[in-house]
């Protein structure tokens, strides 16, 4: 046997460097992806589900209340835009506890991978699952119900970014936390962002909220998205300064959150939860 | 291009490994306590020592897994706890207790590795350290589905394809049986020998310690209880094996082990 005395690295530093390293971790987990159809399914199954059930309530209430007929699209709307939050956060954050499931974190953690690179790389992983789950049920939903998420145009993108920017930043929340805490802290990748659910007003106005828990309501850019597209529904209005709340809100949280994670990362070295997780 | 060896980075004269004072602890409990040693390029050094007598920290602070809560380790003159990701390419590590994702084939895994490390013409470098590893029929079946012993040779596999200088082997044998187990030693050595690398192994089959190791450091406690070759360690205690030094020291039954155990040097 006579392995080779040395190889040839590329350069170790600059961006193509940074971006062939989170060109592997996208690669690994389109891997994943496509190796396997329940894993496919799954991540087509809950937002379909969602969708079809907020579809045929908004279907029955049409034929009974005038509200419910002017508001054509507002649940079928509201349904797949949380759902752009909710399968955007859990493919970021499902992407990191597959690396801990398979015990694969050690060898990462060992690899010139940085830490930036891992989190771009989760977002990359989010918005690949995004795609795969999300664009067969937007489709679905202008079958079944002639809903068209594109046809929301330009609002729809400031929708879909406020939206993507807060999942990352809940993300990097919750994979820190499991960082830090180890697997016992699972169950906040799961769960953070269903406690945003009925603050985020996704099928009520925030004027429904008691006074007191507006403000919260009000921090969240979620809410705007949903009252931006109350806006839009019920109004034929797109607010523009809706979308830039929120997108200074998602510029102080994600900024926020990666810090957060950098810390929990250091915490983690230093209390020697890194190896025990890779073990 | 970057060819691994070359240095540019202005550390031609560092060690592969300098530790100094090296100390963790954890609350009340002291992990490593002061421990320091340097290791010769090309050298082989043996980590040995009872369950939690500190090899693990030790090694995951020569990664930069751990901080340490005081002294230095550096590797090729980089503080880990520091700036690791400078010389992390020039590094890779074995063992059996850290998985490779089990529903990636053998090539998938090996690619995404061979990219992770900068690896220049993935594919074909995957080829031949297949070939080389004895794994290249492997290469298509998922990573789960393999034995232990297939396994750890895709694991093996894996530790190489950077051509590392520096090779952390944490019981690199451990569930083989006796013709893989030798058969992985002989890889190791020709590894070792063709491009000089330094390598870190941690076992406790005492056999393969005394084949591949040309210096063994013994833990017990956090502290250096011995620090010198094999056969120097065997005639010291007056004992035929390192694995009878071993359980001397273990069981605490000559009066070498106990005056060793009592100025345990930091």
């Amino acid at each position: 046997m006579s392995l080779p005395a040395a190889t040839v690295l590329h350069p170790q530093t600059g961006p193509a460097a940074s971006m062939r390293r989170i060109r592997a971790m996208v690669r690994r987990h389109w891997f994943l992806i496509r190796s396997s159809g329940p894993r496919t399914a799954e991540l087509i199954f809950w937002p379909l589900v969602s969708m079809l059930m907020w579809g045929f309530l908004q279907s029955h209430l049409a034929q009974t209340t005038s509200l419910a007929a002017k508001a054509a699209g507002l649940f079928v709307g509201g349904v797949l835009l949380w759902d752009i939050l909710v399968r955007s956060q859990l493919g970021f954050s499902v992407a990191f506890l597959e690396e801990i499931w398979s015990r694969n974190l050690g060898h990462l953690m060992m690899s010139p991978l940085r830490p930036a690179e891992l989190i771009g790389s989760l977002m990359l992983v989010s918005l690949m699952k995004l795609t795969v789950a999300m664009v067969p049920v937007a489709i679905l939903a202008y079958v079944f119900f002639g809903f068209n998420l594109l046809g929301l145009g330009l609002a729809f993108a400031a929708f879909f970014a406020n939206l993507v920017f807060m999942s990352w930043a809940l993300g990097l929340v919750s994979t820190g936390a499991v960082l830090r805490w180890g697997m016992g802290a699972e169950s906040i990748a799961w769960l953070i962002v269903f406690l945003l659910l009925p603050v985020s007003c996704v099928y009520y106005p925030v004027s429904t909220l008691p006074g007191w828990l507006q403000p919260v309501a009000l921090a969240l850019p979620s809410t705007y998205v949903f009252e931006g597209l109350r806006g839009l529904v019920l109004e034929q209005t797109f607010h523009g300064d809706y979308m830039l709340r929120a997108l200074l809100l998602n510029l102080v949280y994600v900024s926020g959150a990666f810090v957060l994670f950098r810390a929990l990362l250091e915490s983690a070295r230093r209390n020697g939860a890194l190896v025990q997780m890779g073990e | 291009m970057l060819q691994t060896g070359t240095r540019i980075d202005g550390t031609a004269a560092a060690p592969p490994v300098d530790v100094r004072e090296l100390r963790k602890t954890y609350g009340d409990v002291v992990a490593v306590d002061g421990v320091s040693f340097t290791l010769a390029a090309g050298s082989v050094t043996a980590l040995l020592g009872g369950n939690g007598a500190g090899k693990t920290t030790t090694i995951s602070m020569l990664m930069g897994l751990v901080v340490p809560t005081s002294g230095e380790a550096r590797v090729f003159g980089v503080d880990m706890s520091r700036n690791r990701h400078e010389v992390l390419h020039r590094l890779n590590f074995e063992s059996p207790y850290v998985e490779i994702p089990m529903r990636l084939t053998v090539r998938q895994n090996l690619e995404v590795f061979g990219q992770l490390y900068g690896v220049v013409n993935v594919a074909e470098r995957v080829r031949r350290t297949a070939e080389e590893l004895r794994i290249a029929d492997l290469l298509d079946r998922l990573y789960g589905k393999l034995s232990a012993g297939q396994k750890t040779r895709v694991s093996l596999a894996k530790s190489l394809l950077n051509a590392p200088e520096l090779l952390l082997l944490d019981e690199p044998t451990a569930s083989l049986d006796p013709d893989t187990a030798d058969w992985v030693r002989s890889v190791i050595e020709n590894y070792c020998r063709s491009r000089s690398a330094t390598i870190v192994l941690a076992s406790h089959n005492m056999a393969e310690v005394e084949r591949l190791a040309d210096r063994v450091i013994m833990l017990e406690r956090g502290r250096i209880l011995a620090d010198e070759t094999p056969t120097g360690l065997i005639r010291r205690f007056g004992r035929a094996t390192l694995e009878e030094v071993f359980l001397d020291i273990a069981r605490r039954r000559v009066p070498q082990a106990v005056e060793a155990l009592g100025t345990a040097r930091r």
